[in-house]
């Protein structure tokens, strides 16, 4: 691997809490190795501003390898930045050059309060899916696994859009902050397999009721979250989870 | 310290049912008179809290993340094994038991692998029955794989994101209980501290990561689901937040803990690329099925790969171990390709990696065909490496990526706190010196859906609790513990960054040190030399690092010290269970233990132990326990792999 050094401006959130008010600060980064993943450069950032005893950057993220979903921000207005299909922690340097200037801000929505400078509150996502994300199976007295036979097309079709990891960048990127991409992946996986059957209508009912409960906003199919999902989650998600709403809502 | 392994009488195949009969049940009308709290949400916390709430107990479950959607068992790619025998090549519960016991090196306990073996089949049906969309054969049926070098293919797979799908499964379960109220889910909180009351383990404390308020929780028994300890290394194939603070915390308490040097070294990871580097990232080792491993034949030959020609090339695994060749399994790839590194045959800017070389592969099967079975992964390196293993051979390093010790527990899952109990990583229970791939998934569900839902209701039926709630004093007393040490941690910062340490600049060397002493090799000579070293680093930890910000506030530098003090504590016992454990097994090698021909040599005559850990007091060395193993169904043989 060939890596060189950058020099970046950044321009990043700091907000101090979710009480306060927040803004832009900017900082000069030298000696960034175009080897570094985004995070690692934010880590190095907050080294520096530690050493001067100044308060690092908060930001979420775990994994480090793109699954978790904990991490995101919206880099120069495009949600994980602007390699597609990657999360903000598979972004490495190479991706920018010698003297950009990199605007750093949290995923925003109204759904999303702001914790702390990149840190924001997705609790919103969580109740979606509490509200019917599931197959209402208790643990034990499962069937074996082979009496339910689903073809291999339509497990393929389930796991594409149960590929989501729920990191909320189709809501930040969202003119609307629409969280229609996120839901419409669960609904897709479980319509689309023989298990999701029994609950299907009120499934689609109680969890896009939620949706809009939570301050989430409407599609008017600006398509900017299949843009910047990282795991490519199509919006033909978005269209089925319509059909499965208004078959709910019409025919009950 | 008693370590009673309760496990029953009776033929292997019949322990399981017999306990489950013997065991004291909860009439379920009484199930929402008793509390149960849950640390951590990964798959066998998660499965744990649905299952305990479907069966009626009051259930508190705590992460670490913003959901508990996040736990790094999301990031295990290959797959979960089970004796299904769906293939008809061979599979039994008696062969997925047996391959699971060899595979630890005859490290673990006969009774526990067997019931993992037996429950393993009930997991795949409960994870179909979710919804969670494993591969599929055109007709419809489940798709297996093999995986890890077995002979049968038993292991079920959703594309490479098992670990995310099965989490999603065990996620949703939970979910559907938080709704029903019976869960009262805790995100963005850390345990810092179990409480006990009567030497029964009765609540604990936690720190509000948003505010950094400590809150106590009560209960008549705990849980703790909170993973692997991999990260005491710094680089390793963990998540960044994963740590052992929970299990150190109960050890402290009273807790042994078993096996703390066995810890999982993997041989295909990406390598180490600067100073700068979070973390390590695991590429599945199928792709040693058709890579083959080399370095140059002589040390510090810097010519790029394409130049150097096939008689300078040493294939070192094909050469050593030609029936194995380089599906050899994970230990000894790791050392052989340390090995060469250390002779100076390293690769790659830092010297530390060795060549997965595909081109052989491509030219005999062609590009479409390594495509498909590799595709993703090389996208997946690629993204990282900005190389395109078609064209260069990849490079791999060993990393650290599992932990096969953990907080010792009886048959139950119990620790030796009655009414704590440890499952999935955190525990030691079923992996021995080494764990097979695509079993870690196995286990954690195992526990959490169906073994520890048998353990509470004979513990809450068999134990005399009485009514504690957290305005008992025993929580004020822990909670002021807590205050204590987050004041104490914060001390050192006082007067500003002035010659002080970041967390990570402590945290790395503790990394190394870990790495170099007891890492793939350890010797008695570099474990004393380590343990000499250790108090300097944890004296300048505690007098020289700066933690900005406070402690009542989200403060990140914070979370981290804490989670370094504990690992600098806990890296004690690594130390001395690798000093005292003179043998090799599993997936280390003690330098002073190995056979003629320089591999492994297992010592049965004096180590056919469990090594348990118990505190002493700060600055006193921990006590050692054995607990010894019994072969009765199966007789421990010698690996070769010649």
């Amino acid at each position: 691997m060939n890596t060189k050094s950058i020099s970046l401006t950044l321009e990043i959130w700091r907000q101090k809490d979710s009480k306060s008010k927040g803004d832009f600060e900017t900082y000069s980064l030298e000696n960034i190795s175009t080897g570094m993943s985004f995070l690692e450069m934010l880590d190095v950032l907050n080294e520096t501003l530690t050493g001067r005893g100044l308060d690092p950057v908060a930001f979420d993220h775990d994994c480090r390898e793109g699954i978790c979903g904990m991490c995101g921000a919206v880099i120069n207005g495009i949600a994980h930045g602007p390699e597609p299909e990657t999360t903000l922690c598979q972004l490495h340097m190479r991706h920018f050059n010698d003297g950009d200037t990199l605007v750093i801000e949290p995923f925003r929505s109204r759904a999303f309060p702001i914790h702390k400078d990149l840190v924001t509150d997705r609790s919103a996502l969580d109740r979606i899916i509490q509200a019917g994300g599931y197959v209402s199976v208790n643990t034990g007295g499962t069937p074996d696994g082979n009496t339910i036979p689903i073809p291999s097309a339509t497990a393929e079709l389930s796991m594409d859009a149960a590929a989501c990891i729920g990191c909320g960048a189709c809501i930040a990127s969202c003119p609307n902050g629409a969280a229609m991409l996120f839901t419409g992946a669960k609904i897709s996986q479980l319509s689309l397999l023989p298990q999701g059957q029994p609950e299907r209508k009120q499934r689609a009912m109680a969890m896009v009721t939620t949706m809009d409960k939570e301050g989430f906003g409407n599609c008017t199919n600006e398509r900017e979250c299949e843009a910047v999902c990282p795991k490519g989650i199509s919006i033909t998600n978005i269209a089925r989870m319509n059909r499965e709403f208004v078959k709910a809502a019409m025919l009950g | 310290m008693e370590l009673k392994s309760n496990v029953p009488d009776g033929p292997l195949a019949e322990k399981w049912d017999k306990h489950r009969f013997s065991s004291k049940l909860v009439n379920p009308a009484n199930r929402r008179k008793h509390k149960v709290i849950v640390v951590g949400t990964g798959l066998a916390g998660a499965s744990a809290s649905a299952t305990l709430a479907e069966q009626g107990y009051e259930v508190s479950t705590f992460c670490i993340q913003d959901s508990p959607r996040r736990a790094h068992s999301i990031a295990a790619q290959g797959g979960i094994n089970a004796a299904k025998n769906y293939q008809n090549d061979g599979d039994s519960v008696q062969r997925l038991f047996y391959d699971t016991i060899k595979g630890g090196d005859f490290r673990s306990r006969e009774a526990n692998v067997y019931r993992l073996a037996q429950v393993s089949n009930n997991i795949i049906d409960q994870c179909v029955a979710q919804g969670v969309p494993f591969a599929r054969e055109y007709g419809g049926t489940l798709a297996n794989r093999s995986f890890g070098g077995a002979q049968v293919s038993r292991t079920f797979y959703a594309r490479g994101q098992t670990g995310q799908q099965l989490l999603l499964g065990a996620y949703s379960a939970l979910s559907r209980q938080i709704k029903t109220g019976k869960v009262s889910i805790h995100s963005r909180q850390e345990m810092m501290e179990l409480v006990l009351v009567d030497g029964k383990a009765r609540g604990i404390v936690t720190r509000n990561i948003i505010t950094g308020k400590l809150e106590t929780h009560a209960a008549d028994a705990v849980i703790l689901a909170t993973g692997g300890y991999g990260n005491a290394y710094f680089l390793s194939t963990n998540a960044m937040a994963s740590n052992v603070t929970a299990a150190w915390r109960a050890h402290k308490k009273g807790a042994g803990f078993a096996n703390p040097c066995f810890v999982q070294i993997h041989p295909t990871c990406i390598p180490v690329h600067g100073s700068f580097q979070s973390k390590l990232t695991l590429m599945s080792e199928s792709l040693r099925n058709d890579g083959r491993v080399w370095v140059p034949a002589t040390p510090g030959d810097t010519r790029k790969p394409a130049s150097i020609p096939e008689e300078e090339r040493d294939y070192y695994l094909e050469s050593k171990y030609p029936s194995f060749g380089n599906l050899v399994p994970r230990d000894v790839a790791s050392r052989n390709a340390k090995e060469q590194c250390d002779a100076g045959k390293g690769v790659g800017t830092t010297n530390l990696a060795v060549y997965l070389d595909f081109a052989d592969a491509i030219r005999r099967d062609g590009k479409d065909t390594i495509l498909k079975k590799y595709g993703n992964l090389f996208q997946m390196y690629e993204k990282i490496t900005d190389s395109n293993p078609l064209y260069e051979p990849m490079m791999i390093y060993p990393a650290v990526h599992y932990t096969m010790g953990g907080l010792w527990v009886d048959y139950n899952l119990m620790t030796t706190i009655p009414g704590l109990f440890a499952i999935g990583e955190c525990n030691f229970s079923d992996h021995g010196a080494n764990r097979l791939g695509a079993s870690a998934l196995m286990q954690g569900l195992a526990d959490g859906y169906f073994i520890v839902g048998t353990s509470i209701a004979n513990y809450i039926g068999s134990t005399t609790l009485d009514e504690v709630s957290s305005d008992n004093p025993a929580f004020s007393d822990a909670t002021r513990e807590v205050e204590n040490r987050i004041k104490r941690l914060l001390k050192s910062s006082e007067g500003g960054p002035e010659g002080k340490l970041t967390v990570d600049e402590i945290h790395k060397e503790l990394g190394l040190l870990l790495w170099d002493y007891c890492g793939m090799a350890r010797k008695r000579e570099g474990l004393e030399k380590a343990l000499l070293l250790l108090p300097k680093i944890q004296k300048k930890f505690w007098n020289r690092v700066y933690i900005p910000g406070k402690g009542k506030e989200l403060n990140q530098s914070l979370e981290r010290a804490g989670r370094l003090a504990d690992f600098l504590e806990f890296a004690e016992i690594m130390f001395i269970d690798a000093l005292e454990r003179e043998e090799s097994c599993g997936c280390h090698l003690r330098e002073e233990s190995q056979t003629e021909e320089n591999e492994a040599k297992r010592d049965d005559a004096s180590f056919s132990h469990v090594a348990v850990w118990e505190y002493q007091g700060d600055g006193a060395r921990a006590k050692l326990h054995r607990e010894e193993l019994v072969f009765q169904n199966v007789t421990p043989s010698q690996r070769s792999y010649k």
